[in-house]
């Protein structure tokens, strides 16, 4: 008998026929016992094979023992219907239907199935008529549409709110506004396009990932990069993480009207901005991976400027930070405001720093160690209240972490080759690449076909699974909540619409 | 309170001198390409993958399409394509982002008419229109105490109906057509727009997904392009005060 679920490591490849084919119901019944045993669903998603056969691939997680497994079900022509997992696994219902939009596969009993990503509209309809808004009736309700063009410089996204006076009821949130095609214009491009696409994909997480493209390219053609390379990517993408994480507490300081940390964030964040523009010529590091290593590398002169640059930096943000959250008028509108339980947390499979900031201690970094960081360790910074304060907080100590990291990782950066060759890809493989970018933990599977081509990439941004967060963060809240919760989340639009 | 006083004083003004000196630009950074002779070489296609470059021993490239990626350098000879440090990408007219030899033509002044209408105030309304993110901060970070684009007398609106101008940042998706559509029809005449950014300019890496129209010019009359991907902030700004005749060099 074929074992029922295959473990795989992050950055492996193997063969597609070795992993397991499951009936429906063993399928089902896998997900689900796996699911309340505390693993977690890190993707489910379709795909038609070489010979035009339909499969659903499933990638469990079990965190705290680092392991990945993986297993598939046939969708038979005939009946490409399937029972919905999202009743029993909330965390299954945006997989399902974006499986259910990607393939028109049909799941039975699923309580929320809504267009994801495709409008269907001809351009000159309003894009939000006939969208199945859920609706709440009463004579004290009100309805409040916001978008998709927003007040601020963000990009779109339909908020639609039910409330009851200022009090709100429910908030569906409505995306797709930036659907441009990514997974489709991955597969068959050449190896420039898609690093192009691969940068593209959410501008602000450049790095997490092109390098989660990167380790799948290299992992497919079998190409090991250098240790000195590694290091340069780790290097690169704890500055994006630090360049986001304090432009965020600077936004979160603006949404509450305290200026003073607003500003000095924003400027702090130009710092790690302009460190990634000197690595890399670009301000968010573009240009700097590709298959087979790194584009640049840094010399002599330059880790003695990033030094003393970060050593300042270190100081500023944390003079910086200290003011802000010693000021008991931020801390009484931060605390309490937003909050996301644990439980919640782990029913929706929340990643990145919004888990850690209701208690999950998760982190790909630590949990499916990738490149450097199977060496050096980042300590996992969690907390338990869940709330905005949490999330700003979970900012400030992962930045002081990414700086240490980054500070050590100059003194010793391993000698090595810059890039070596990727070759071609292997034929009828699939291999899968976890990166932590700075929103959480990115996940990008390619599954090749006889020729080795690219015939289905699939790509994770961690955004995909916050989502549905947000929307149960300002249950209950008040309306003028709404921006403060979602500033704390700073969702990624382009990567969820893809 | 004598915290925040304390930390002020420390922080200092960190305004840079633009437009009076030029900024730093760090040695990597990639500005407008220079071009060299070259010598009857084939273009190697796979490195340009967005077709920027087009003939054969004259050279053109299309700064509108170009992602000014390092791995175009290598789709000839090294030295044929260089990148310099001017950071001066902005056009009036998207035949002038054609770059032949090295001269070109950088944005126009707005005519006597708008200038004297725009010129001192100038109200910017943002659409992200299928965007990454990546120009959508760069718009976003002009306004940081670093670069303070208020300073020039433009500001950021909430409001298309309060609004001069519209400044349209990613490929313009299919999905976001309709709504930037409707911003633009809501901004009182005269108006203008503004293409931030390779996406709104070409389509970027977007360019020929079904799920994309190619750039904003194909649904708005534009009035200034701004490469890049994403363009620096100090291109964004020099862009706009070409616009408005603010500077001259």
């Amino acid at each position: 008998m074929q074992e029922e679920m295959l473990n795989i490591h992050n950055g492996q490849s193997l063969a597609i026929a070795r992993v397991p084919i499951l009936t429906e119901p063993v399928f089902r019944q896998k997900i689900i016992a796996g699911v309340s045993r505390g693993l977690r669903l890190i993707n489910l998603f379709g795909c038609v094979l070489d010979d035009g056969e339909k499969r659903i691939f499933s990638v469990l997680g079990n965190d705290a023992e680092g392991k990945l497994s993986i297993s598939s079900f046939h969708v038979t022509t005939e009946k490409g219907t399937f029972k919905s997992l999202t009743p029993e696994v909330p965390q299954a219902h945006l997989f399902e239907r974006e499986i259910a939009e990607q393939y028109g596969i049909i799941f039975e009993g699923h309580p929320w199935m809504k267009p994801v990503r495709c409008h269907n509209s001809v351009s000159d309809k309003p894009e939000h008529e006939g969208y199945p808004f859920y609706q709440l009736h009463g004579d004290e309700i009100h309805e409040v549409a916001v978008g998709p063009v927003h007040a601020g410089i963000i990009e779109p996204g339909h908020f639609r709110f039910q409330c009851l006076g200022e009090e709100i009821i429910h908030l569906e949130i409505r995306l797709g506004y930036q659907h441009r095609g990514v997974e489709k214009m991955m597969e068959q491009c050449s190896r420039e396009r898609g690093a192009l696409l691969a940068e593209s994909i959410a501008g602000d997480t450049v790095i997490g990932h092109v390098s989660a493209w990167c380790n799948l390219m290299e992992s497919l053609s079998g190409c090991e990069i250098s240790h000195h390379a590694e290091a340069i990517r780790a290097i690169a993408l704890e500055l994006e993480r630090l360049a986001n994480h304090t432009g965020d507490l600077g936004a979160l300081c603006a949404d509450i009207g305290f200026l003073p940390s607003s500003a000095y964030f924003g400027r702090l964040r130009g710092v790690f901005l302009n460190l990634s523009a000197e690595l890399s010529g670009n301000r968010f590091g573009r240009s700097l991976c590709y298959p087979g290593g790194v584009v640049f590398d840094l010399d002599e002169e330059m880790l003695k400027d990033f030094h003393r640059q970060l050593l300042i930096a270190q100081k500023d943000l944390n003079e910086i930070a200290q003011l802000m959250f010693d000021k008991p008028s931020v801390l009484a509108r931060l605390e309490g405001t937003g909050i996301v339980s644990q439980r919640v947390a782990r029913d929706l499979g929340l990643v990145g720093p919004a888990a850690r900031a209701s208690g999950c201690k998760i982190d790909v970094r630590t949990d499916y160690a990738f490149g450097r960081y199977r060496f050096c360790h980042i300590p996992i910074s969690t907390i338990l209240s869940g709330d905005v304060y949490a999330r700003a907080l979970v900012r400030w100590f992962e930045s002081q972490r990414s700086i240490e990291f980054i500070l050590n990782s100059l003194n010793d950066i391993p000698r090595g080759a810059l890039r070596v060759e990727a070759g071609a890809l292997k034929p009828n493989h699939i291999a899968l690449a976890m990166v932590e970018g700075w929103r959480g933990e990115i996940m990008h599977i390619a599954l090749t076909d006889n020729a080795s081509r690219i015939m289905r990439y699939k790509i994770k941004d961690p955004s995909f699974h916050n989502w549905p967060a947000l929307g149960m963060a300002v249950r209950n809240a008040q309306i003028s909540d709404f921006p403060l919760c979602n500033k704390s989340f700073n969702l990624s639009y382009a990567g969820h619409d893809l | 309170m004598w915290s925040i006083i304390v930390n002020r004083l420390k922080q200092g003004f960190r305004t840079l001198p633009y437009p009076k000196e030029t900024p730093y630009f760090p040695k990597r950074f990639r500005g407008r390409p220079i071009l060299g002779e070259n010598e009857g070489m084939p273009i190697c296609k796979d490195k340009d993958p967005l077709n920027a470059v087009t003939g054969e021993t004259k050279i053109i490239v299309d700064m509108g399409k170009l992602t000014f990626h390092e791995s175009l350098k290598e789709a000839f000879h090294p030295g044929v394509i260089r990148y310099s440090q001017d950071y001066r990408l902005a056009a009036s007219k998207r035949e002038d982002l054609l770059l032949s030899n090295n001269e070109r033509t950088l944005a126009c002044a707005l005519d006597v008419k708008m200038k004297k209408i725009f010129g001192r105030s100038l109200k910017l309304r943002h659409v992200s229109a299928g965007g990454c993110g990546g120009c959508e901060a760069e718009v976003q970070v002009v306004q940081i105490v670093v670069f303070d684009l208020y300073r020039f007398g433009i500001n950021y609106v909430s409001s298309p109906r309060h609004a001069d101008g519209l400044i349209v940042t990613g490929p313009v998706t299919k999905n976001m057509a309709f709504a930037l559509k409707e911003t633009y029809d809501a901004m009182p005449a005269p108006k203008i727009v503004i293409a931030a950014g390779t996406c709104a300019i070409s389509g970027g890496p977007f360019q020929g997904s079904d799920e994309v129209h190619d750039g904003v010019d194909n649904l708005l009359p534009v009035d200034l392009y701004i490469p890049g991907c994403p363009p620096h902030p100090i291109t964004i700004l020099d862009g706009l005060l070409r616009m408005l005749d603010r500077i001259d060099k």
